[in-house]
């Protein structure tokens, strides 16, 4: 191959290329000071690699969209998924900073994965092929799997590896066989070359159908619809919290990605046939999604089954597969990635003071609202932007959607995800009301307010969250227009 | 000057939160909401007695998805916003007196609901206006769970579910209005007109969520729950300004979006009115607890208030505009006389009462009054606002006007059997008798005097209210087209007088 081929536009795959460095950088000062303990050195250069990799995007953002070698693409919803991917990822290791014995004894391996997962991740987005897509889905899947068994003396954790590595190896095999059948039916593995060759009656279009099933439950799995969403609360709850926190908005964010890009970019002229699938799938994943967390008792299984349900939501906008609905999913995951990752972190906070080390139930959190009143404010927050109260900013993250779905026709779909928002208030609320209206009755009288169980970062995390969740409500405008849909 | 006036609370309340101390965050709280009763009056002075929207502001919010911050104020939601800015000193003042617990957060729900409620009679953008509705649940679930009485979880999770529940097809409605005619903006949207279809399917979105916060029967039954179990100084605030929220949506954005579908739900939606009415009568009767009673007695006025809103014409619905005025002063202020009592007896059984007059004379001769307006004695407010809804009810239907009278006759029946439990009779109960019960003190009496002043005005001078009222309700299309309606109900043969040339109000006098 022609190197100046290989260079031109490599400016596309800049922040990928910025964190693979960080990650070998990393792992070569973890193999120097190996038998050191604690790991807040390995912790604070993964934050500034992160920041380096914002950095990296932002530098890129604004310039006309440009493809690298048919395989990656810097257009507005790349960077503005990739955005969403980086912020998760910079919090989910404030998150780990909370001296959890066993990433402390490991940093180094938990670190480069959480790097590498990232970097996975920002390609699916990027991704316009569908080897590149695959590598990119291999690469966060396998790092996923290796850190939701990270705390390898919890049973249950090393439960929710397994658990997800076979079923995640098994919905790869649909991706991988979906992806052949594609390929086939498009004669390219590059999506704008799939599209042209179908567009123009050209290729298999019998092996269209099987592919864009296939590939359904490849992408079905990652971002948990229903029914390919079991192994999600088994998950969430035995991972390491701040596992759980960067994945539930990462992997989301990640599949959500490159499960728009194919269907958008490969598969347009299939979207008459491909919809009503979707949409079917859409108030299946959003309806078992809320009717099965109103009746978990503990707080990660409630936010993994109130993640399901925002999947369904996101999906909603795939089904109206306008640019509109495109980037109302980039600013919904946006908007997520802050009201979710904060929930999960005063979830750490109240499961070291209420809970086992890995999981609290919901019912302990009776009046911590008087012992704690700045967590439970922030918990408090988050729920109910998570329900979709205005003005947070899960309001108009589903405002957005909604408004492109009823825009595309999809009237009925647009009722059903409004009653399912009422009915998402129930279980958010309950919380709230746990937490601030009842009476913790172990503990009586003891009002006094205690010292907060978070670390520093912890609090950064936090506060980072409501203001984020504050400003995206009031000022919804500034970041709608910042975040960019597929083909604007 | 609508924003200073819709956002001055919020800083109160986040001042009250950062104040180091109770007795600080009190009168930080009582400050400012005194100092948004003075901005708010400040509206008075330049009013012109016109049809459009005043103190307009407009900005870009979301320019690219055509949302503007856009706040205006007009006849209907003028005296509103003052209602609710008299309201919330008072309410905060006896908070002040009697919330133990957690008084700041109290404090600053109660400021941050003053904002919401503002932002709802203010807002002119569907979008602004559904964010300002939602966002008015909150506090008041807050203040329900956290500061009422026993049932007060279950009562607050009813409250805002089914509100909220309400208002989500409401949404719906709005995003569909937006793609028929490219703006969330109320007037613009007025303008444009919107084809019949649509008009049919979004007014029953919205009227969904009207009807729960009024409540309309049968959607009532959050309310006696929400109104026993909440605080005093929100069962004020709910009672006195909240259930405005339906009445006022109903006359904001049913009426002039959706006139077709206005009249052709008109009879249905006076029918249910009219079953509140009795309803809710009959069931205040039967309650034993004062605070249910005075509860179940704001289903039948806002009954009252929905028929005078559906007689589509210019009194009904200028009576109903009064009448939510009349109706958040006399309602507030009996839930505030009792919490009083409650604050002094801890029981709010009629039975543990009886033969006060001898014992409290003040209070009972506040009582009285109070009493006597909410059922509409002539010469104070609520017979003003009560006469002017049936004659409009009359104009469009005799019928609905005979049973709006009967709801009128139960409604003295019920407050006058409320106020013999409680005053007169013999005093038998010892913990009632003179020193051992305190009369009202000074600071309780500054909270109801400027209430009951109002009172006497409203009722003598009528005419300074309507004549900032009428424009804007003559203005409204289904006043200008009267309905001749295709149901049995309605009485067709009357055509009121053309109305454009000749704003001024006559009928009264």
């Amino acid at each position: 191959m022609d190197t100046a081929l290989l260079f031109d536009n490599a400016v596309v795959l800049l922040p990928e290329l910025v964190l693979a460095v960080g990650v070998m950088v990393l792992m070569l000062v973890d193999i120097v000071r190996r038998g050191q303990n604690g790991s807040q050195l390995l912790a604070n250069m993964s934050v500034v690699i992160l920041l380096l990799g914002i950095g990296a995007s932002l530098m890129i953002w604004g310039r006309a969209p440009v493809e690298y070698l048919d395989g990656a693409v810097s257009d507005g919803f790349a960077l503005s998924v990739r955005l969403v991917i980086l912020i998760a990822g910079v919090l989910g290791v404030f998150l780990s900073r909370n001296n959890f014995p066993a990433i402390e004894r490991q940093g180094g391996a938990f670190y480069s994965l959480h790097l590498l997962a990232v970097i996975g991740m920002m390609l699916m987005g990027t991704a316009t092929n569908l080897i590149v897509l695959f590598i990119a889905l291999e690469i966060f899947s396998l790092a996923l799997y290796i850190l939701s068994g990270f705390y390898r003396d919890n049973p249950r954790s090393i439960e929710a590896a397994m658990k997800y590595f076979l079923l995640g190896a098994f919905a790869s095999t649909f991706f991988v066989y979906g992806s052949a059948l594609l390929y086939g039916a498009g004669g390219s593995a590059h999506y704008a070359r799939i599209h042209e060759t179908l567009a123009t009656g050209g290729g298999n279009p019998s092996l269209v159908w099987p592919g864009i099933a296939l590939l359904l439950v490849g992408f079905g799995f990652k971002v948990s619809l229903v029914p390919f969403h079991m192994w999600t609360p088994d998950v969430y709850q035995g991972a390491p919290t701040p596992v759980t926190a960067f994945m539930s908005v990462g992997t989301k964010a990640a599949a959500f990605a490159g499960f728009f890009r194919v269907m958008m970019t490969a598969l347009p002229s299939y979207h008459d046939q491909w919809a009503m699938p979707l949409a079917i799938l859409a108030v299946l994943t959003m309806t078992v999604g809320n009717l099965t967390a109103l009746r978990q008792s503990s707080v990660k299984r409630m936010l993994a089954y109130s993640g399901i349900a925002h999947a369904g939501n996101i999906l909603i906008a795939l089904v109206a597969g306008t640019a509109a609905a495109s980037s109302a999913a980039a600013f919904y995951l946006f908007a997520y990635a802050f009201m979710n990752v904060g929930a999960f972190t005063v979830t750490i906070a109240l499961e070291k003071q209420y809970g086992n080390e890995n999981d609290v139930e919901q019912s302990r959190l009776a009046g911590a609202a008087e012992r704690f009143p700045v967590l439970a404010a922030a918990m408090a927050i988050f729920m109910l932007s998570l329900s979709g109260i205005p003005p947070l900013a899960g309001f108009f993250g589903k405002f957005l959607v909604f408004k492109a779905a009823l825009e595309a026709g999809w009237a009925w779909l647009v009722v059903i995800g409004v009653l399912n928002s009422a009915i998402s208030a129930y279980y958010y609320l309950r919380i709230v009301v746990t937490m601030y209206f009842q009476q913790d009755e172990e503990i009586g009288d003891g009002k006094e307010p205690l010292p907060l169980p978070a670390s520093r970062s912890s609090v950064i995390v936090v506060v980072v969250s409501i203001l984020a969740v504050v400003v995206i409500g009031l000022q919804p405008g500034l970041w709608a227009d910042l975040l960019r849909g597929l083909g604007q | 000057m609508l924003s200073t006036l819709t956002f001055l609370p919020v800083v109160g309340a986040i001042v009250v939160l950062l104040a180091p101390s109770d007795s600080l965050k009190k009168w930080l709280a009582f400050g400012a909401t005194i100092a948004t009763f003075v901005v708010s009056l400040l509206l008075l002075p330049g009013w012109q007695e016109i049809p459009d929207m005043q103190f307009v502001e407009r900005y870009a919010w979301m320019p690219d998805l055509n949302i503007y911050y856009h706040l205006g104020v007009d006849g209907i939601s003028l005296w509103l916003v003052l209602l609710t800015t008299l309201l919330m000193p008072i309410a905060v003042a006896f908070s002040n007196q009697h919330i133990k617990q957690n008084l700041g957060g109290f404090l600053a729900l109660m400021l941050l609901m003053e904002t919401a409620v503002l932002g709802v009679f203010l807002a002119l953008d569907l979008v602004l206006f559904y964010v300002f509705w939602e966002f008015s649940l909150i506090p008041m679930a807050f203040l329900i769970g956290k500061w009422g009485s026993q049932n007060r979880i279950y009562a607050s999770i009813k409250f805002f579910l089914y509100t909220l529940a309400g208002s989500a097809l409401m949404l719906v409605a709005i995003l569909a209005l937006y793609f028929n005619s490219g703006t969330f903006d109320l007037l613009a949207l007025q303008e444009a007109g919107l084809p019949p279809g649509l008009q049919q399917l979004a007014f029953l979105a919205f009227a969904l969520a009207f009807a729960i916060k009024v409540p309309l029967f049968p959607f009532h039954t959050w309310l006696p729950d929400a109104h026993v179990e909440a605080p005093t100084a929100g069962s004020v605030i709910l009672a006195g300004v909240l259930l405005k929220l339906g009445t006022y949506g109903f006359l904001r954005f049913a009426l002039p979006l959706f006139p077709v579908a206005v009249s052709d739900y008109a009879s249905l939606i006076s029918i249910l009115a009219i079953v509140g009415i009795l309803y809710g009568a009959l069931v205040a009767l039967a309650q034993r607890d004062l605070k249910s009673l005075v509860a179940y007695s704001s289903v039948a006025p806002m009954g009252f208030i929905v028929l005078g809103i559906f007689a589509l014409n210019e009194q009904g619905i200028s009576g109903a505009v009064l009448q939510m005025v009349n109706h958040g002063l006399s309602t507030g202020a009996l839930f505030l006389m009792v919490g009083m009592l409650y604050e002094r007896r801890h029981t709010r059984l009629l039975k543990d009462y009886g033969g006060l007059w001898a014992s409290v004379p003040v209070f009972s001769f506040f009582f009285l009054v109070v009493a006597m307006s909410s059922a509409g004695l002539p010469g104070l407010n609520g017979f003003v606002g009560e006469f002017t809804i049936l004659l409009g009810t009359y104009k469009s239907s005799p019928i609905f006007a005979v049973f709006g009278t009967a709801g009128v006759i139960l409604a003295a029946w019920y407050l006058l059997h409320a106020f013999r439990q409680v005053a007169q009779g013999a005093l038998t109960n010892p913990a009632n008798f003179k020193g051992k019960l305190p009369d009202l003190n000074w600071a309780e009496i500054g909270q109801l005097l400027p209430v009951v002043l109002l009172f006497f005005a409203i009722g003598l001078a009528p005419n300074f209210f309507l004549d900032k009222i009428n424009p804007s309700v003559a203005a409204l299309e289904v006043v200008q087209t009267p309905v001749v309606g295709d149901s049995w109900l309605v009485d067709s043969s009357f055509v009121p007088p053309p109305t454009s040339g000749n704003l001024s109000w006559t009928s009264i006098h």
